[in-house]
């Protein structure tokens, strides 16, 4: 088994309805369980607010967020376990993020030590 | 875990309610986004985190923080409600005011406000439905657009110049302003009609017509529950609804086809609801006043209490029948009404009643009108008749349902 994160990508929010607000919810829950009953969960993460600061250079320079475009900003991770990269990237087409425009899972092997 | 059904559009009303006493009903949009924003972060969090034990008062807590930010940020380029303007000045009293209009108890009456505020006289009895289908039980603009089977664009159109007249009413209706009485009536023919959508509704789908029902009855509570607005009037018409509610599952058989009144399996009823209805007639008969809904009550109660249709007294019903044409006059009533009589004087007497009606023309599009007069003249043993009124109730079926059922009506005239 390797490691793998997953980067949550989702664009702009979108408008939905609460009815669809809750609908989308129970699909993200729906396949976080089902991964998670298949074992390939190893951390749910977390959530990121869209905003925060960004500091750079040897001047240490604070700059406000956003860093890029809205669809460009990571609103969360996942660390998964998977047989291999092929296998991590099958489960992340389950992901309900494809459901809105410009949602994207970047899936990113962990380094292993030695 | 699984969130119960529909919680979000049930949130989504209250917190609407309670936002717009603060921000005022002129910034209504801006409550609508505190809203959205807060369902946005429950779907960014709640899967990651899990659903949190409370889930409503999760979404409050984080409306209430994102209404915060929002007064404090724009306190001086915007104005907020008048009545509580000077509170949100100052940082002292803003969180308080805040909290105050959020707490349990103050959101139960915002809501009961926005109810009244969304049946503004100057809207059309259609717009008011349809800004408290939207506002206050969540539907969105599609989704109250399929309600009531009209395009999206319509109803956006429809749905905007209702805000519109909302915003420009300055602050939310007063519960004891001079025009309560008035307001009160229109309110309870909104949920009147609202509820009707559901259950005569043209829309096929079971499932939106249950909810419209139930959406219906859950704001008519809310009326019940408060001094001023628990009249025997609001009574009533919540025992129209429960008794009608308890109707719905003999209402489809068992290959889900409509079941007619005559021919519904009664076992199937609700009794709880039958009784909570029943319970609320009972309640409703105080005071000088017998509206429309004590007579529909009546007349559902009748039907409720009986076993099967030769049980039932079908004089008592032309006779409620008689007290509802003095009240609210109308071709859909004077049908029914004739329909009663045909149970309890013969076919041919119902069919000189229908021929009767004033204002046929006003009807002439429903099916059921012509479903009843090919139902007394099959009756009457002339099929030839009976069947080309069914075909001109198929012509005007609304949905495959009323289709399959017309059509076995027609099968079975030969």
């Amino acid at each position: 088994m390797s490691e793998f994160v997953y980067l949550y990508r989702s664009g702009a929010r979108a408008t939905r309805s609460p009815e669809q607000a809750q609908q989308e919810m129970q699909r993200w829950m729906t396949w976080l369980k089902d991964l998670t009953d298949k074992g390939h969960i190893k951390d749910p993460g977390h959530p990121l607010e869209r905003s925060g600061k960004l500091v750079t250079g040897k001047s240490r320079s604070v700059t406000d967020g956003p860093f890029a475009e809205a669809k460009d900003v990571v609103g969360g991770y996942t660390l998964v376990q998977a047989n291999d990269l092929d296998q991590a990237v099958k489960l992340a087409a389950g992901c309900p993020i494809f459901e809105i425009a410009d949602g994207t899972v970047e899936v990113r092997p962990v380094m292993r030590m030695g | 875990m699984d969130l119960g059904d529909h919680l979000f559009r049930r949130e989504s009303g209250r917190l609407i309610a309670a936002l717009t006493r603060v921000f005022g009903i002129h910034n209504l949009a801006l409550a609508e986004d505190v809203v959205q924003d807060a369902f946005c972060r429950a779907i960014e969090v709640w899967p990651f985190r899990g659903i949190p034990d409370n889930p409503s008062a999760w979404l409050m807590a984080t409306a209430r923080h994102r209404a915060i930010d929002v007064l404090r940020r724009e306190r001086t380029a915007r104005t907020f409600a008048p009545e509580v303007g000077r509170l949100l000045e100052s940082e002292w009293t803003l969180v308080p005011m805040v909290d105050e209009a959020l707490a349990a108890s103050a959101i139960k009456d915002d809501v009961l406000r926005m109810m009244f505020s969304c049946c503004h006289p100057r809207l059309s009895e259609d717009a008011q439905i349809a800004l408290i289908l939207h506002i206050l039980c969540g539907f969105g603009i599609d989704e109250t657009a399929a309600a009531f089977l009209s395009s999206e664009a319509a109803m956006y159109k429809r749905l905007s110049r209702g805000k519109k007249q909302l915003a420009s009413s300055n602050h939310l209706f007063d519960l004891t302003d001079a025009d309560f009485t008035a307001r009160l009536s229109a309110v309870q023919r909104a949920l009147y009609l609202l509820f009707n959508e559901g259950y005569h509704g043209a829309s096929a789908e079971s499932a939106v017509r249950a909810e419209l029902c139930r959406e219906a009855m859950r704001l008519t509570m809310l009326l019940i529950d408060h001094p001023l607005t628990a009249t025997p009037s609001s009574r009533a018409l919540a025992a129209l609804m429960h008794l009608h509610a308890a109707r719905v599952p003999g209402r489809l058989d068992a290959e889900g086809n409509l079941s007619p009144l005559f021919e519904q399996d009664r076992s199937r009823w609700d009794s709880t609801l039958i009784e909570q209805g029943l319970a609320l007639l009972n309640k409703s008969a105080t005071g000088p006043e017998a509206t429309e809904y004590h007579v529909e009550a009546a007349i559902a109660a009748v039907h409720a209490r009986a076993v099967c249709t030769e049980d039932t007294e079908w004089n008592q019903i032309v006779a409620l029948y008689d007290m509802l044409m003095t009240i609210r006059p109308s071709p859909v009533v004077a049908l029914n009404r004739a329909i009663a009589v045909a149970q309890s004087e013969g076919a041919e007497r119902g069919l000189e009643e229908i021929r009767a009606i004033a204002d046929a023309d006003r009807i002439a599009e429903y099916p059921f009108y012509y479903a009843a007069l090919g139902e007394l003249e099959h009756r009457c043993h002339r099929d030839e008749i009976a069947r080309g009124h069914f075909h001109a109730a198929l012509a005007r079926a609304r949905n495959p349902m009323e289709q399959r059922y017309l059509q076995q009506r027609l099968d079975s005239c030969r």
